[in-house]
């Protein structure tokens, strides 16, 4: 039995186009950026490159774009660096919106801010996950600093209206992040165009390699550093710069910028054959919005089973999901995401995320639709529920 | 991507996993002797458990049949179904003695996050024998 891998959305094989392209900066090319040798700046040559790639990718300049080690490194300094930045240059601003549906990184952040003394919104989504701007709008007070708003969901896939708000941030004068994390290079994405002052993506979730991120930042907005020492990264990102990461990250842009459209069509239509078959099963439903969602997400749920158990089952079956289910996190709490959608906690309960990626087949999507009915089927006899009396 | 099949868990042990997989003594029971419901408050598991008594020859009661519900993850569906092979046809004085570090011995350990699971299992056949002895 050959297995079957269907969490993309929590991270994607090396491409080896990727792999080979980050090769020779393993063992030959391995200078350090800061060196000013041949080897050095054989390495910062490189660097710069791939500085340019990620611009292109989001119509900014080069200059405007740091490197990080992830996603949650970048979360972490745009909120914290333009928090902390904006009450010592004594605005007076203490506040920043985020939405009930962000990644833990984003949350996190803003719960520790919360803690230095700032004040936090949540702004509530629909029961498809959806952020209303209007609400948004009425949020922003004169001493908002900032509104972060995930672009697309990472467990429902549900896609936010990022222009619109963007425009709202812009007319109240306040700074617009969004994590693209699951957009990036699935998407386009123009910083300008969508009004974005500040933007997370992440290598791991496009085929490339761990260990690298970036965090887009629109030139004259100042953060204050988190990492202290060497000056990389224009002084905002002190650390020897992860050279073989970064030009492993560009190389999966490049990648997934020349085949997004293709690409996409072909999710799309593997993952609403997907859904379409899996809701024959009784008592299942879509979590997420139908339409406005992510190419290769699916989130589901099944009334009377528990998410663990289901994605156990379906690991045995060489099927790899995720489930949002208590009983899978460190906390046993259900995911914040689909509570927030208004979902009760034994409904999160039952959840399985499948999300396709590059190597998808349709004969992989059909193996899934064949074997789930039977092991919810037989979850349900173990279940209490869902039995007639 | 397709990759070779590889079973083992890091989570949970094979006697977990197996039983996970083949659980015993499932489903519900016309007219038990005794009924323990109980939820979980931590994360949200239910289990249900039923006996049957009868006695001995020693006219000492035993659990003659147990049958286990639950909705819940891998660790209480295991746990269910461990207990349930634990006591029957075991005395109710020794299905009382029965420790929550007895199901996590006999499934080969289970995640300290999980413990919780095995601590159900025990409250619900407590539930079960005390509903048997009020009727």
């Amino acid at each position: 039995m050959k297995k079957i891998y269907l969490d993309y959305a929590a991270t994607t094989p090396v491409d080896p186009r990727v792999a080979k392209a980050m090769l020779p900066f393993l063992s030959q090319k391995f200078g350090n950026t800061m060196s000013l040798h041949s080897f050095g700046q054989e390495a910062k040559l490189a660097l710069e490159d791939s500085r340019q790639v990620m611009a292109d990718m989001i119509n900014a300049k080069p200059n405007e774009i740091v490197f990080t080690s992830s996603a949650t490194e970048s979360n972490n300094q745009a909120l914290k660096g333009l928090a902390l930045s904006e009450r010592s240059e004594s605005k007076g601003k203490n506040h920043i919106i985020i939405s009930s549906i962000e990644h833990h990184c984003v949350l996190e952040s803003a719960e520790w801010l919360k803690s230095q003394g700032f004040k936090i919104t949540k702004i509530p989504v629909d029961k498809y996950g959806m952020v209303n701007p209007k609400d948004i709008g009425k949020g922003i007070r004169p001493e908002t600093i900032l509104v972060s708003i995930i672009h697309a969901s990472n467990e429902i896939g549900t896609i936010q209206p990022i222009a619109e708000i963007g425009k709202i941030c812009k007319q109240k004068k306040v700074y617009f992040h969004t994590d693209v994390s699951q957009t990036f290079g699935k998407i386009l994405i123009d910083v300008k165009k969508m009004n974005i002052d500040l933007l997370t993506a992440s290598s791991h979730k496009i085929y490339g390699p761990k260990g690298a991120g970036l965090l887009y930042i629109r030139e004259g907005i100042r953060l204050v550093s988190l990492l202290h020492g060497g000056g990389q990264e224009n002084g905002l990102r002190s650390s020897t710069v992860n050279v073989p990461a970064i030009v492993g990250f560009a190389k999966s842009a490049e990648i997934c910028k020349k085949e997004m459209l293709k690409e996409g069509k072909r999710l799309t239509k593997l993952r609403n054959k997907l859904i379409k078959n899996v809701l024959k099963i009784k008592n299942s439903h879509l979590n997420g919005d139908p339409i406005k969602r992510l190419p290769n997400n699916a989130n589901f749920r099944f009334d009377f089973v528990e998410g663990e158990s289901l994605v156990m089952r379906l690991d045995a079956e060489g099927i790899a999901c995720s489930t949002g289910s208590a009983c899978s996190s460190m906390t046993l709490e259900p995911s914040h995401v689909l509570l927030a959608t208004g979902l009760r906690p034994e409904q999160a309960h039952g959840s399985l995320r499948v999300s396709l990626g590059r190597w998808t087949t349709e004969k992989e999507i059909d193996q899934l639709i064949k074997v789930l009915p039977e092991i919810i089927r037989q979850l349900r006899q173990i279940s209490p529920y869902g039995k007639k009396a | 991507m397709a990759k070779k099949l590889n079973t083992c868990s890091s989570l949970y042990t094979p006697k977990v996993m197996a039983t996970f997989k083949n659980p015993h003594n499932f489903g519900r029971m016309k007219n038990p002797d005794g009924v323990g419901k109980i939820g979980n408050p931590v994360c949200g598991d239910v289990m249900h458990l039923y006996i049957k008594v009868a006695k001995n020859k020693k006219r000492e009661e035993i659990i003659k049949n147990i049958k286990f519900e639950t909705f819940g993850c891998v660790a209480a569906i295991s746990t269910s179904s461990m207990i349930t092979d634990l006591v029957k046809g075991k005395t109710i004085k020794e299905a009382m003695r029965l420790k929550k570090d007895d199901i996590i011995k006999s499934l080969g350990g289970l995640p300290k996050l999980k413990y919780h699971c095995s601590v159900l299992a025990v409250d619900a056949l407590h539930k079960a024998i005390e509903d048997y002895r009020k009727k």
